[in-house]
């Protein structure tokens, strides 16, 4: 069964994107908007990757990783943030929330997908 | 796996507009005394993502302006400095740089790359902080952009050694660098500098390194590093060597590592993460930390990192990036000392600072960069594959158009067969008869569907006069406040088009000669700032736009006076609606510009002309020294109306259903003639009055009494009035037809329609008719006409 992935990001254009690579790999896909949608999306259906932006309305990257990583159900997902910030204070941080990695905005779609398939297998 | 990224442009297109169009918004409604934050982060988030997209989609140009801007909203947004007015106006100018960059990509038009360098100079120079207390920050010197610094580097400077240099006995080197402070890279280069000629480039992963020609060796080159730097970080190997010649390293357990240093593929795991590790496959874990090995000799400071973070560098991907020409996905990897994210911007060689210390050696690597920026987007214009997440679709307008006409000619066939229907016998044909109202179900839903597609909110026009005003108030120093009211209202595209104009003519005016000057105001005892209004709204069946300003109103006196000079025919008994209206006749118009007055009438005939031409109407209101308020009507052509058929004598006639509060057959008791009123009906407490409509359109019919007819509750401008008409007809939705497009326009008649049976019944105007029901000179020769031509008026409808 193809893996889930859920992607987030307040920008339309770099989720369709993301989208569309990942679909053309072979995985599913659940988008949301921002945080807080990140984390209802992420309730509703225990997905096997979380791809987050950092910087965005309502609950941004790290609060969402936070969020997550209090659930019982994401104590084992991969968590990956997708961020232009790739400053180590960031990384510090992104790792202290428990995210588990990050990719450097922008990227190519297929360094995404060799990315996730790193993290999830193919 | 390719993924083509020109599928995705439209919808950055599209997102870009609309961040634009966000952040002039909330630019326009800052208050620059007092900010509010969270305004200041939805706009720093709308460069932010503009950036983002841009840079992921190739867009280089954009991505470099929004990156200056995106620095220069950080330092506000975090409070390192002060909002000023000149921020907002060179975030403004900004904001229409990068449309018009937008719309070079977008739809191949001009771009002005000398605007665009003012503006980005503009922001630069307040991103320096000159008049901001922002302390001076060496580090800031880092942020000193240059034009070349937002090129992608990504090809090595062109140092050459030539052969002449090689029969000198010179050899060049690649010195690879760890991550180094300003300062460092900038005392390294001098040093350097004294054993030959130097330059400094970055490589994808932003790492600095550097070329150096000269006749000395590599170790004397490690021991000038040494100084600043932990000789172990360092990397270099000699250009031009043959392949088989060992790269020269300071760290002999590297030696093998050729390849450039830390081609950092922008991402990492945090490997004492048991979750990778877990799910990784044990052979790509393998092979991970095989691909690992390659780069170890990263810099110091890197070690130190992937040690504590444990982050794999993956060299072998970087490099292949950088062969097939993908450099600028190049990961952003900012200075550890910097304050700030900078994410194209490092990818200069040097800084400013340092350019001016090796002024000579230098060389901009950009040709890569400029190569791709010309590459842009031409080939999405061959019809790139729509997304399947993509919400919306592009449809021409004559299309949508053809739509409406056909499905305006379902609802009258469809209302034609109900009727038909209507007359059968219901037992026999009940099967016929639900099938038919089932139909009229769907042709009601089908009709809504259509017709709300053509229907945009007035936001469309009125989102565009916020910058305007600004900009028109700045330049006559006056203050204005700009206020829009019903920015949601719906009109149908056509017209949203083609009052912008129009409008636009009406706002510049009201600010240019409405609203007075703040000391002017002053001096009158009204507050400094002007308002000017914008509001829309549904009436009756028409909208109504009204651009309403508190300036100095319109003077009377001046009007007749200017149009008796210009041979109007005017006299001191004409109303002030009538002599307001002058403004409007094309012979005012021809006058040059006089103070207050006058000024309004320049180009007010084409503005009633464009609006008259749309089946609208102008009308305008004013005191003198409180304001003017000019209102737009337009009918709702094209609309579709649910109406309420009445009968009076032989014709039909529409009221608008939502209009209508109830409809009674009065008792003679509850009839009353109050003196100076007419006849009124008592309704539950209240006193109505009642408009006979056959009087009022001197209409022939046989009921000439309440009693025997039925009387419609209107409520029109809030004010309620009893319609007297014979009989209802019933209840239907009609597709309105323009009487000023096909015939002419007539007093208390909004439009018409076509019927079930195919007759012409007109839709009744009630704000009018109740109006001209509480005047006693009702008659109109305008309908008296009308109806003395109605077969000429029915063959023109149908026409």
């Amino acid at each position: 069964m193809a893996k889930t992935i859920l992607t987030v990001d307040d920008s339309g254009s770099l989720r369709q994107m993301v989208t569309f690579s990942l679909k053309a790999a072979g995985y599913d896909v659940v988008q949301a908007v921002d945080g807080q949608d990140g984390l209802n999306k992420a309730k509703e259906k225990t997905v096997d990757l979380v791809l987050t932006d950092q910087n965005m309305p309502i609950m941004d990257g790290l609060t969402l990783i936070a969020n997550l990583r209090s659930l019982a159900s994401y104590q084992k997902i991969p968590i990956l943030m997708l961020t232009t910030e790739s400053s180590d204070e960031m990384k510090a941080k992104g790792k202290a929330a428990g995210a588990n990695g990050w990719l450097v905005k922008p990227f190519d779609p297929k360094r995404l997908i060799e990315v996730v398939q790193k993290v999830i297998g193919a | 796996m390719t993924v083509d990224m020109s599928q995705f442009y439209e919808v950055f297109f599209d997102e870009a507009e609309e961040l634009l169009a966000e952040a002039e918004r909330l630019l326009l409604g800052i208050d620059v005394a007092d900010p509010d934050i969270e305004q200041l982060n939805a706009i720093f988030r709308a460069a932010h993502s503009i950036k983002g997209g841009a840079a992921t989609f190739g867009f280089m140009d954009m991505a470099e302006i929004t990156h200056v801007l995106e620095n220069l909203l950080d330092k506000i947004r975090k409070q390192e400095m002060a909002l000023t007015n000149e921020h907002v106006d060179a975030f403004l100018a900004a904001k229409d740089v990068i449309k018009m960059q937008l719309d070079g990509h977008r739809h191949a038009t001009e771009v002005n790359a000398e605007q665009v360098g003012d503006v980005s100079m503009m922001l630069k120079s307040l991103s320096e902080g000159k008049d901001a207390a922002i302390p001076a920050d060496p580090l800031l010197e880092q942020f000193k952009p240059e034009p070349e610094a937002f090129k992608v580097a990504e090809q090595k400077p062109v140092i050459e050694l030539t052969d002449a240099d090689k029969s000198k006995g010179l050899k060049l080197y690649d010195v690879g660098l760890p991550e180094v402070t300003e300062r460092d890279l900038s005392n390294l280069k001098d040093e350097l500098a004294l054993l030959g000629e130097i330059a400094v480039y970055q490589r994808q992963n932003n790492a600095f390194a550097l070329m150096v020609k000269t006749d000395s060796s590599a170790d004397d080159i490690i021991s000038i590093c040494s100084f600043i730097l932990d000789p172990d970080a360092l990397v270099i190997h000699e250009v031009g060597a043959s392949d088989a010649a060992p790269a020269v390293t300071a760290s002999p357990e590297t030696s093998q590592a050729a390849a450039p240093v830390g081609d950092d593929p922008g991402y990492g795991f945090f490997d004492d993460d048991p979750i990778i590790a877990a799910i990784e496959p044990v052979e790509n874990l393998a092979e991970a930390k095989a691909a690992q090995a390659p780069t170890a000799p990263v810099s110091g400071d890197k070690v130190k990192v992937a040690e504590e973070m444990g982050y794999g560098l993956f060299g072998k991907d970087g490099q292949e990036k950088q062969e097939e020409g993908y450099g600028f996905f190049a990961p952003f990897k900012p200075h550890p000392d910097a304050p700030k994210a900078q994410m194209i911007g490092d990818e200069t060689p040097v800084t400013a600072a340092a350019l001016a210390s090796a002024p000579t050696a230098v060389i901009a690597p950009a040709n890569a960069a400029d190569d791709r920026r010309t590459q842009p987007r031409r080939e999405a214009d061959k019809a790139a594959p729509q997304s399947a997440e993509s919400s919306s679709i592009r449809v021409g307008i004559e299309k949508v158009d053809q739509l409406i006409n056909l499905v305006g000619e379902l609802v009258i066939t469809q209302a034609m067969i109900e009727q038909r229907v209507n007359a059968l016998e219901p037992v026999e044909n009940e099967a016929l008869i639900n099938s038919v109202s089932q139909l009229t179900r769907n042709t009601r839903d089908l009709q809504e569907s259509v017709m709300s597609i053509r229907m945009m909110p007035m936001d469309f026009v009125f989102s565009r006069f916020p910058r305007m005003v600004r900009d028109l108030a700045g330049k006559l120093g006056k203050k204005v406040e700009f206020v829009t009211i019903g920015a949601a209202t719906e009109l149908d595209k056509s017209l949203i088009e083609r009052i912008v104009d129009p409008l636009t003519h009406l706002v510049r005016n009201s600010v240019d000669h409405g609203i007075e000057k703040p000391e002017v105001r002053r001096s009158v005892g009204k507050a400094e700032s002007g308002t000017l209004t914008l509001s829309a709204s549904h009436k009756g069946g028409s909208i109504v736009i009204e651009v309403t300003d508190d300036g100095g109103g319109l003077n009377r006196e001046r009007i007749l006076a200017k149009a008796a000079a210009n041979g109007l025919p005017v006299n001191e008994s004409m109303t002030d609606s009538e002599v307001f209206n002058l403004i409007f006749a094309p012979g005012f118009s021809t006058a040059e510009v006089v103070t207050d007055v006058s000024g309004r009438g320049v180009g007010m005939d084409v503005v009633k002309r464009n609006i008259t031409a749309m089946g609208g109407n102008v009308d305008i209101r004013s005191a003198l020294g409180y304001g003017t308020t000019i209102s737009i009507s337009l009918p709702l052509t094209l609309a579709i109306l649910d109406g309420m058929s009445v009968s009076l004598g032989k014709s039909v006639y529409v009221v608008p259903l939502n209009l209508i509060v109830e409809t009674l057959q009065p008792r003679a008791e509850d009839l009353k003639t109050v003196t100076g009123e007419g006849l009124m009906v008592h309704v539950r407490g209240e006193y109505l009055p009642i408009i006979a409509l056959h009087a009022l359109f001197n209409h022939p019919t046989e009921i000439t009494s309440p009693t025997d007819g039925v009387l419609l509750i209107l409520e029109a401008d809030g004010k309620k009035s009893a319609l007297f008409v014979d009989r209802l007809v019933g209840q239907q939705q009609v597709v309105i037809k323009s009487l000023e497009t096909n015939f002419k326009r007539i007093p208390g008649v909004s439009g018409a329609t076509i019927m079930g049976d195919g007759s012409v019944a007109l839709i009744l105007d009630v704000p009018a008719i109740t109006q001209m029901g509480q005047t006693t000179n009702y008659v109109t020769g305008g309908l008296a006409f009308a109806n003395q031509n109605y077969s000429t008026l029915d063959k023109h409808i149908n026409a």
